[in-house]
């Protein structure tokens, strides 16, 4: 196995770019959109190649509680699901931060409140940025536009958390998960031995080899001064990451008059929206925060200097754009276009936007 | 060279699969390409389309407005995709059980027989190659025969490697459909 | 004869097991806990497997088990153990994976769990304190609270159209294919102590071999939720929790 070129779908492309991340466990549990990453990893039968682990889980639950003890074990795991089965993750996601364990969990979006629909969506924006599970913490987000990052941001959501020790997630939508592209899939490298693991997280909890020191994996601190001080610790590495790890993507920035943000897929029929803004006349650049969190506030503060306006357009009813008004103190009128309920805008409804609440505004 | 596509019909039809092997031909020809389909319940009986995008660029977005190309397999994708060819495109439909021709005079129209000639080569599994066959004879981007092979075998899994023949064949049969007009 | 002349190692008849910890255990005086923990050490101090183990602990009155036994632990959600134990023994399959749950943990948030992890077959041993109540919120109703038991959530007794019947979990799991030892014993007398003690061993056994799920229920007494002397605790428990629960193995192949 060796770089390859390949036609496939996101939720495929998971699957491939795991076992070449040479992560050691995935543990699911079928929900639709995003089912292809469990039925591909049990076609591709990794345990007979490199050892790693897949196994269909009795529910979310159990499947987020098999990522946390294969965590806390030291191992590369991971998990994925869709918006009303990560709802059920939230509770082992909470744990894991707590835990200061790493981990990748890849939500493909679809529509809710509640059982909702199977179609996009980008409704989990405030569930996965601000928090999600109970106690304050945050997850690295990672928002993929292409089947090709869908790919990228396995290796890079598995290097991210373990750097930092905490979760990542791939917040991608019912369309990234469902398309099919070209995608480069990396070289594969081997899974770490046991004693790389040990040497890598001498924190795990993977027997007490040598008699060393025993490991304890708890979130629990009954004691509050301990309890205060595990926190402020926790926030440090927030802060670190969001000095080093805040990542976006500018297109035409310069020179425009307008600014849309938009992350994931939606960013894509943006860039089809600006040229025929520009057809017109418009001139519009556009911004996609590659990372949710951390949200790339400087830059988009940077970048509405002089600016007439912000077209925040997400498949739901106005969430990243808090952070976008953040950003920018509100210096600016910073406005918003969605559609909910699974239906994806088209490139001319999101030019319309703009004009209507933007450029023909006086 | 960048064709925007889209192919619309009944579940069962062969649609998703049809843009598949025009997406995975593409890549072997060294193209950008995406796939994006109408997924869910909608499958199952009801209608499908998949919007192929294949281009010397970087694709945007994978969700559009209007085509390059628009195949339609039934009366009522013919209906809703008609409008939406660009002025100057492409409009190929099946006859069979079209009753309303669409009237346009700004984009080129091909009626073909694809059930028609289905039919006589004996297997309703090659329609889908059939239309192909059309459409790469129709499409001013010429993808070469080789490389669509390439992307059959590619698409389709190896224990019907067996049908390749047949798929060339109706492809081929395709091709002839477009030529008679 | 000089109390040093006696303290010899030669006269040593028993002594504290090495994973024990020299700690102050937070369990009430009277508690079952304390008991099953030394035996679990003990087993794993006998089998030499320091090395080789880790536990999952409950939320509940053992949450802090890894405070007590000096092995590996991983502290997981209420009622999670089972899925937790089941990722690191497919992730380490050379180690011994158990879990330490009581009965609120194993039988009501965690039912899915338990019965999925032995139905798999996991190779884990699942060590279940049953005390038929919440001993660490308060003395709330648990799964297998016994009709009639007084709880701070059953104030007049439980009722079975109410609050339905004791969950006989144990007998739940004895059935399912995965199991290969499911066995329910006591720890209120020495006799008792030995067995359960032999029981445990036999489960960690089991796991080395993997010959799938091992579950050791240990029918115990929560003197404090129950609002009883110790000794009142284990008298009722005799003549009450093993009507219900009877001790005795389950299944053993």
């Amino acid at each position: 196995m060796k770089e390859e070129v390949r036609l496939m779908k996101g939720n495929e492309a998971i699957a491939h770019a795991a076992i070449r991340y040479g992560c050691d466990g995935y543990f699911g549990y079928p929900i639709t959109p995003q089912s292809e990453v469990l039925e591909t990893l049990e076609a591709l039968m990794p345990w007979e190649t490199t050892g790693m682990v897949v196994l269909q889980a009795e529910s979310e639950v159990a499947a987020i509680n098999m990522v946390y003890g294969g965590a806390a074990s030291g191992k590369a795991v991971m998990t994925s699901s869709s918006s009303p089965g990560i709802s059920l993750k939230q509770e082992g996601i909470s744990y894991m931060a707590g835990a200061s364990l790493p981990a990748l969990i890849l939500n493909v979006m679809r529509g809710g409140p509640g059982l909702g629909t199977i179609q996009p969506s980008q409704a989990d924006y405030f569930q996965a940025t601000k928090g999600g599970g109970h106690g304050d913490y945050h997850l690295i987000v990672l928002a993929p536009a292409t089947v090709q990052e869908m790919v990228d941001f396995v290796a890079l959501g598995f290097d991210l958390s373990f750097k930092y020790l905490t979760p990542a997630m791939i917040l991608a939508d019912g369309i990234v998960g469902q398309m099919m592209e070209k995608v480069v899939l990396p070289e594969p490298r081997p899974r770490r031995t046991e004693e790389e693991i040990r040497k890598q997280c001498p924190w795990a909890a993977d027997g007490r080899k040598g008699l060393r020191k025993r490991n304890v994996v708890t979130s629990l601190e009954l004691e509050s001064s301990r309890m205060e001080e595990i926190n402020h610790r926790l926030q440090a590495t927030y802060r670190q990451i969001q000095e080093n790890e805040t990542r976006w993507e500018e297109i035409d920035v310069e020179g425009a008059d307008y600014l849309i943000v938009a992350f994931g897929s939606i960013a894509r029929i943006c860039t089809k929206a600006k040229e025929i803004a520009e057809e017109k006349g418009i001139k519009v650049g556009i911004i996609r925060p590659i990372t949710l969190w951390p949200f790339p506030t400087e830059a988009i503060n940077r970048a509405a200097q002089g600016k007439k306006g912000i077209l925040c357009v997400e498949l739901n009813a106005g969430q990243m754009i808090e952070d976008v008004r953040l950003a920018v103190h509100d210096a600016i009128p910073v406005e918003h276009f969605g559609r909910l309920g699974g239906i994806i805008p088209s490139p001319q409804e999101v030019a319309d936007a703009l004009e209507v609440k933007l450029s023909n505004k006086k | 060279m960048k064709e925007e596509i889209i192919i619309a019909g009944f579940g069962g039809q062969g649609v998703l699969s049809m843009g598949k092997i025009l997406a995975y031909s593409g890549l072997m020809d060294d193209k950008e390409v995406t796939w994006m389909p109408s997924y869910g319940p909608e499958q199952r009986g009801g209608t499908a389309n998949v919007t192929v995008i294949l281009s010397d660029e970087k694709i945007s977005s994978p969700v559009l407005d209007t085509y390059d190309i628009v195949v339609a397999l039934n009366q009522q994708s013919l209906d809703k995709f008609a409008p939406k060819v660009k002025p100057g495109g492409l409009l190929l439909f099946d006859t069979s059980g079209i009753h309303k021709v669409p009237e346009r005079d700004d984009i080129t129209i091909h009626p073909i027989a694809a059930m028609d000639a289905t039919l006589e080569i004996g297997n309703s599994k090659a329609y889908n190659m059939v239309v192909m066959g059309a459409l790469l004879e129709a499409m001013r981007y010429k993808l070469p025969m080789e490389n669509v092979v390439k992307g059959l075998k590619k698409s389709i899994p190896e224990r019907h490697h067996h049908l390749l023949p047949l798929n060339e064949q109706a492809i081929e049969r395709g091709r002839k459909l477009l030529n008679k007009e | 004869m000089e109390l040093q002349d006696i303290m010899r190692e030669e006269n040593k008849v028993y002594s504290k097991p090495v994973l024990l910890d020299e700690v102050h255990m937070h369990y009430c005086p009277g508690c079952s806990h304390g008991v099953v923990h030394k035996l679990v050490a003990e087993v794993l101090d006998e089998m030499g497997l320091a090395e080789k183990t880790v536990g999952v602990s409950p939320v509940g009155c053992a949450v802090f088990a890894y405070n007590y036994i000096d092995v590996d632990w991983v502290e997981a959600a209420h009622g999670r153990a089972p899925a937790v134990a089941t990722a690191i023994s497919r992730l380490w399959p050379d180690n011994v994976v158990f879990t330490y749950q009581g009965d609120g943990d194993m039988a009501a948030i965690g039912t899915a769990e338990t019965i999925h992890a032995a139905n798999r077959g996991e190779n884990i041993v699942m060590i279940f304190v049953n005390n038929a109540i919440y001993g660490m919120t308060g003395g709330q109703m648990a799964p297998t609270t016994l009709v009639g038991q007084k709880t701070a959530t059953t104030p007049y007794g439980r009722r079975i159209d109410l609050n339905g019947h004791p969950l006989e979990i144990t007998n739940l799991l004895a059935p399912l294919a995965g199991t290969c030892y499911v066995t329910r014993q006591a720890v209120h007398t020495p006799a008792a102590v030995r067995k359960t003690k032999a029981a445990i061993k036999k489960a960690f056994e089991n796991a080395l071999a993997k010959r799938g799920t091992s579950v050791v229920e240990v029918v115990s007494t929560c003197n404090s939720g129950w609002k009883m002397s110790p000794e009142a605790a284990n008298n009722w428990m005799t003549e009450h929790m093993f009507k219900e629960y009877p001790l005795g193995d389950l299944k053993n192949q």
